[in-house]
């Protein structure tokens, strides 16, 4: 479904990602790890179409179509999804116009019809249920006046409406405390599927106690330096990330890599 | 990081779509000012001698302040002198015999407001609106007049008014704003052409409506509407007016005065979607607008609400006002005004509370794009003897991108300790984290931007009249560029 390579990314000149590769294939859950700053946000934001990176090298195929040629709504039509790790609020727009929008113009790209509002009510009703949403919160402004916990169980929801083919969800565990933590879980884990995709960044390995990983991958100053199975993370939270970066090779600053 | 500004910015950068100039011969006077002038637009539009003594004593205390240099100059607007001499104040389309009936109304004219997408004849069929329409300077068509006259609303241009009903005309005319009251008041006594008169009978509510259309077209023609409407006890009107204007390379002055008087119980509801052209992309042309909108509750009870859409135009300036004299009385000011571009606004409210229990709202949204400057001026004041009134005020400012200003100028005036005044103010921005969430759903820019201003101006367009509420969001859209559904 997603093939990475050799990809090379940078911001103001700070080259961040250094020759990344991996594949993702449908039905797999993909570990994303590595200590802070090692360009884990990057990648995530990178694969979605955040325009403040500059691509250097490298390409990524998506359903074998180039993903970097694709605009950020194109991307999201084609089934990519973000998760965020912080969740903008937008005042003046309530939730349910928001996300009644994305769903029909993704399901209008996927040659469906448009939902009314009863019908989408009816659809979000029972995704609700599953991530424990108060109704009322789908007549607020997006995002506004949501706790830490809300916009992270919010964007869950969002991705259990819009069905991507792949979500990536960058630091989603990160700021919540552990019923909140189960909660957003249990609706990643009842989204997994033969068709879906998922990349989960994380920096503890915590949310994979209960969302149990295909492929653990361990980033270091850009690059994956080392990937495993389920176990690797469980390693990797008694020795910490230190004894892997010392064995990633250097890569010279100023030097291109092209 | 630069992209994204750059794709908002060319969702700012979009073309006036309804330039256009009209080819109808125009009758027009010399250009210039002069008492020969008045009194020659005076005779050619066969008024009354007490309208003549009206603008010369008008013209003379104009003259007097411009001799003393005295047009304002405190308002947050830049632009260069206006040379008066060399403007024309008087300009009609030459078919001088009104028409009776659409049927004898200039076909030109006709297509000219079709473009517009304001065509007479499905709006006097299908919304059963009466539209006065205003092309350049005397009112062309005026529908639905028999419908009106059967209920005593009388609904007809201002010279008309001028003509047959000169003894409410000597009333009311002035009282509300006099001639004496600024610069471009004094300006708009003197010379103006024509505009709109309006009267509900005691205890009438119009069953409809009012609706104006205004369009400058002649070239050079500063226009100058005057809009006279009376509220009489118990009586209700909706009022509608909107505009827009062909593309256009000098600027055009426009000075309006518009003055509401509601008696006793009465309800005047003043709504404005205002799109004249705002210039060209490097601020060369569009329309200053320097407006006196003013509106009196004289009796108790009665109310006056103004809700403005102002997207056009290269300089606003306008202050649509309440005095709330009547015990009672209420004052509403609902204002969404974008700037894009060069386009600058400093526009407002003053609500003056001079009767008892009375009450006033100010929701003012200021929307700014590209290079513009945007305003909000507002005042309130109470008196000593305006027992127990109360304000309400929420200015409200969104920026798009990071060239353009927003300016907030409340003056509170309390004289009386038992009034209640309250203010409230947001500045926020459309950043590109908020575009970048909304593409990553699948929505695009354009999406994102006209969610969010609508979001945004739901407060305002929630007081127009429905249809009115549409054609605003459109025009919104259309400002901003994108699909505003």
């Amino acid at each position: 479904m997603l093939e990475i390579k050799n990809l090379h990314a940078s911001i103001e000149g700070r080259e961040i990602l250094r020759g990344i590769n991996l594949s993702v294939n449908a039905g797999e859950v993909h570990a994303i790890m590595g200590p802070n700053g090692s360009g884990k946000s990057t990648l995530a934001h990178v694969l979605a179409g955040r325009e403040s990176y500059q691509i250097t090298a490298g390409e990524v195929l998506f359903e074998g179509k180039d993903l970097l040629g694709m605009l950020p709504e194109e991307r999201a039509r084609e089934g990519v999804f973000l998760a965020f790790q912080y969740p903008v609020e937008i005042a003046g727009v309530s939730n349910m116009y928001f996300l009644r929008a994305a769903l029909n113009t993704i399901r209008k790209h996927r040659g469906l019809d448009e939902l009314d509002a009863i019908d989408f009510l009816k659809t979000v009703r029972e995704k609700m249920k599953i991530l424990d949403m108060d109704e009322t919160l789908m007549n607020r402004p997006v995002n506004e006046g949501f706790s830490g916990g809300e916009k992270k169980r919010n964007e869950i929801f969002q991705m259990a409406v819009l069905e991507p083919k792949l979500a990536i969800l960058d630091e989603t565990d990160s700021g919540l405390d552990i019923d909140a933590l189960r909660i957003v879980a249990d609706g990643i884990n009842r989204l997994r599927g033969p068709d879906r995709a998922m990349a989960l960044v994380t920096h503890y390995q915590r949310l994979l106690n209960y969302v149990v990983p295909d492929f653990v991958h361990v980033l270091a100053d850009g690059r994956i330096v080392k990937s495993g199975g389920k176990d690797l993370a469980h390693e990797l939270e008694q020795k910490g990330y230190a004894w892997l970066e010392e064995t990633a090779e250097p890569v010279k600053s100023g030097v291109s890599v092209r | 990081m630069a992209t994204e500004t750059e794709t908002i910015q060319s969702l700012v950068d979009r073309e006036y779509k309804w330039g256009f100039v009209t080819s109808i011969e125009a009758d027009s006077v010399p250009p210039g000012l002069s008492e020969d002038v008045i009194r020659l637009i005076s005779t050619k539009k066969n008024e009354p001698e007490f309208m003549l003594e009206w603008r010369l004593n008008a013209y003379r205390h104009w003259a007097a302040l411009e001799k003393s240099d005295a047009e304002p100059k405190w308002a947050n607007i830049h632009y260069p002198p206006i040379d008066y001499q060399s403007m024309v104040y008087y300009s009609a389309p030459k078919t001088t015999t009104g028409p009776k009936s659409l049927d004898e109304v200039d076909p030109e004219l006709l297509r000219t407001y079709e473009k517009l997408g304001i065509p007479l004849r499905e709006r006097e069929i299908l919304s059963g609106v009466a539209v006065d329409a205003v092309f350049d300077s005397v009112s062309v068509a005026t529908t639905f007049r028999e419908k009106l006259a059967e209920l005593g609303i009388i609904f007809c241009s201002f010279s008309e008014a001028v003509r047959e009903h000169p003894e409410l005309v000597k009333k009311y005319l002035g009282s509300v704003v006099p001639y004496t009251d600024n610069f471009f008041a004094a300006l708009n006594a003197a010379v103006f052409t024509d505009g709109s008169f309006c009267y509900i009978p005691k205890g009438v509510r119009c069953p409809m409506e009012l609706s104006t259309y205004f369009r400058i077209n002649a070239q050079n023609t500063g226009q100058f509407e005057r809009t006279l409407i009376i509220a009489d006890q118990d009586s209700y009107v909706s009022y509608l007016e909107g505009c827009t204007a062909p593309m256009r390379d000098e600027n055009q002055l426009h000075a309006a005065v518009v003055e509401l008087v509601a008696l006793d119980n009465a309800t005047i509801k003043y709504s404005t979607v205002q799109n004249w052209y705002p210039g060209d992309k490097q601020g060369k042309g569009g329309i200053y607008n320097f407006v006196t909108k003013r509106g009196k509750c004289l009796g108790r009870n009665s109310k006056i609400s103004w809700t403005q859409v102002e997207t056009g135009s290269a300089i606003t300036w306008k202050y649509p006002s309440c005095i709330l004299q009547g015990d009672n009385s209420v004052g509403e000011f609902y204002s969404v005004a974008l700037t894009n571009n060069y386009q600058q606004a400093d526009t407002g409210t003053k609500m003056i509370h001079l009767g008892k229990n009375t009450r006033s709202t100010i929701v003012s949204k200021g929307i700014s794009a590209g290079h513009g400057q945007n305003t909000y001026r507002g005042m309130v004041k109470i008196t000593k003897n305006a027992e127990g009134s109360r304000n309400y005020s929420q200015c409200d400012s969104l920026l798009l991108g990071d060239k353009c200003g927003a300016h907030t100028f409340p003056y509170l005036e309390v004289k009386n300790s038992t009034a209640q005044v309250e203010h409230e103010a947001t500045t926020s921005k459309i950043g590109e984290d908020q575009i970048f969430y909304f593409r990553q759903r699948g929505l695009s820019t354009e999406d994102a931007v006209s969610m969010i201003v609508n979001g945004f101006c739901k407060q305002v367009f929630r007081e127009l009249p429905m249809e009115f509420a549409v054609e605003a969001q459109k025009l919104l859209g259309v400002s901003l560029e994108g699909s505003v559904g």
